[in-house]
């Protein structure tokens, strides 16, 4: 470069981005190839294939070919199991979110200020999110919910007159939801606890100290008017999330009531959306359905992740 | 001002609460622990037996030398598969990460666009498409069949980028003068500035990798590519199965990832945190 360089070429600050040397572009292709292969073979082209799929009657076959039109997803909207499965996911969800929500931000607000023993206190919620829902259902369908009397629930009950309760273990059972849910709810509490416990830390003390001054009552006041709002963007986030994974929830409800892939017995009584089109596509060997059902599950995610963002504007950091 | 006394004991409700939940939270692992060191006999007894009257560690023996079951194939499986899944992911991620961060290209943004547009895709719900190309290529019942899907993640690459970004620009500048290329400033500056983040992302990958199930279940119709979970689950409908041998089996699958936890915890948090939607 010149020493004489006029003025305005001298940069000050440092570039928002850096000038192109030679050999960017190779290097970023090389860099981004694994990458952008692995997603187009496993992400994008599954879903041109599960589209050209749920136009095809693809019985028995993966390949698409013998088109139909929209008759796969005629079928589905107007197959009672499906439906039922898609309400059985909407009912779920509004147990299981606002329950997590609660819960976890309660945990958290009880940890955060335990001067004694936080760290403690924060592994012990915190562990179960490392056991699979897989065991989980396992400790639950056999040894805490089972229906015989060494069943720890029932086990627990019986001094007070009350006779082991089947709980999954029959045909027709009863309260088979709460087994459900408290599983979840045991698994996912703690780390969502964990995310509110980094947003409570995030909130500035000088708040806190001027609604002291303003004679805010310490509890539920500075709660109503200071935590919560502070948290709003957490606890966006963790609605979301919480929501999309009970959209998709399988696990469980496969291992608890029923697995094996027998869709008669309890399977039906709550069958979860991904449940169903499990035994569509792999049980009945029914491609073309399951590709249909499996787009219009999608379709309903993507609704009801983003229309809360656009109506409210949330979820958008803005810090 | 307040003594520690008071304040302890102006905060005693709060540990009472706490150690209620504590200990609903403990017991399902006391399940565990109590089932698989008492006999059949002793766990279908009408009284409960709150601990094994001596423990009886020849479950897991018998759960190892009972060749009905595909524990110990399970076990293995699924320890390759979430190795492999940790290491290539996390390389990948990173990788792309960095371009996308880093290196200003022609298709840069058209790249980002399609990570986005993926990232927007919820996963489980691909299973069926997704099974039947695995199925063109001839994945199924095969370990890659298992592993492939997992080694490419949007959320990973797009959580890379966003560390990158913030990387001080002055240290690649330096490394530049040094004459170092885009591969060399990656490998000999990035890296090793971002084992934190690598290992925090790296251990949520790791116990998912380890706890997933669907996938496995779907590409694993044959009992030599099925993972821990997968065989847990053919527990629930086996006949023969005793019970304290399945709560041996449990404890095997779980206790990796306990160790795994306590240690890991610090890194387990900040991945939690950073991927939670905080940043």
């Amino acid at each position: 470069m010149a020493v004489t360089a006029p003025l305005s070429k001298i940069k000050t600050a440092a570039p928002a981005r850096p000038r192109p040397k030679p050999g960017a572009n190779l290097a970023f292709w090389a860099f981004v190839a694994p990458s952008l292969i692995g997603l187009i073979v496993f992400t994008l082209v599954p879903i041109g294939w599960g589209f050209l799929l749920s136009l095809s009657h693809a019985q028995n076959t993966i390949h698409p070919g013998h088109y139909v039109g929209l008759r796969n997803y005629t079928d589905m909207l107007t197959d009672e199991a499906f439906l039922r499965s898609l309400v059985t996911m909407v009912l779920y969800s509004l147990f299981i979110v606002p329950l997590t929500w609660g819960m976890s931000l309660g945990l958290a607000l009880l940890v955060d200020k335990a001067g004694w023993g936080k760290s403690f206190w924060r592994t012990v919620f915190f562990i179960p999110s490392a056991v699979s829902y897989v065991v989980a259902s396992l400790i639950w369908r056999i040894s805490l919910f089972n229906g015989l009397s060494f069943g720890f629930a029932n086990h627990l009950l019986a001094p007070f007159g009350i006779h082991p309760i089947a709980w999954v273990g029959t045909v027709d059972p009863p309260w088979y939801w709460l087994v459900l849910v408290t599983v979840r709810l045991w698994l996912q509490v703690g780390f969502y606890m964990i995310i509110f416990i980094a947003g409570l830390q995030e909130i500035p003390k000088s708040l806190y100290e001027a609604a002291a001054v303003d004679g805010a009552a310490p509890g539920w006041q500075t709660l109503r008017y200071i935590t919560l709002p502070q948290l709003r963007n957490t606890s966006f986030s963790v609605l979301m999330l919480n929501l999309i994974a009970a959209f998709q929830a399988f696990d469980e409800f496969y291992n608890i009531l029923g697995g094996g892939g027998q869709s008669a017995g309890n399977a039906s009584l709550a069958r979860p959306p991904l449940v169903y089109l499990y035994s569509t596509a792999l049980g009945d060997q029914d491609f073309g359905r399951g590709a249909a059902g499996a787009f219009i599950l999608t379709a309903l995610i993507c609704a009801v992740t983003l229309i809360p963002g656009k109506l409210f504007g949330l979820g958008r950091a803005d810090k | 001002m307040k003594t520690r006394s008071q304040n302890f004991w102006s905060n005693a409700p709060r540990y009472v609460v706490l150690t209620a939940l504590a200990v609903l939270f403990v017991l399902p692992f006391y399940l565990i622990v109590r089932n698989a060191l008492m006999t059949d006999a002793q766990i279908t007894a009408p009284g409960w037996i709150w601990l094994p009257p001596s423990p009886h560690w020849e479950n897991f023996r018998a759960l190892f030398d009972d060749h009905d079951n595909q524990m110990r194939t399970g076990l293995i499986n699924s320890a390759v598969i979430a190795v492999v899944t940790l290491v290539f992911q996390t390389l990948f991620s990173s990788m792309a990460g960095y371009a996308l961060a880093r290196i200003p290209a022609r298709g840069s943004g058209f790249v980002f666009g399609l990570v986005l547009a993926t990232l927007m895709i919820p996963g489980a719900v691909t299973f069926v498409p997704a099974f039947a190309v695995m199925a063109y290529l001839g994945g199924v019942n095969t370990q890659w069949g298992v592993i492939a899907p997992g080694l490419f993640s949007a959320f990973s690459i797009f959580l890379f980028r966003q560390f990158y970004l913030r990387f001080p620009a002055e240290i690649e500048e330096a490394g530049r003068l040094d004459g170092l290329g885009y591969f060399g400033v990656y490998w000999h500056l990035l890296l090793p500035n971002s084992t934190s983040i690598m290992t925090a992302l790296g251990v949520l990958t790791f116990i998912g990798s380890w706890n997933s199930f669907l996938w496995p279940l779907v590409i694993g119709q044959d009992p030599s590519s099925w993972t821990v979970q997968v065989v847990l689950s053919t527990f629930l409908t086996a006949q023969t199965m005793h019970l304290a041998q399945l709560f041996a089996a449990v404890a095997v699958a779980v206790l990796p990832l306990i160790v795994v936890f306590l240690v890991m915890q610090r890194s387990i948090v900040e991945g939690a945190t950073f991927s939670g939607g905080k940043e």
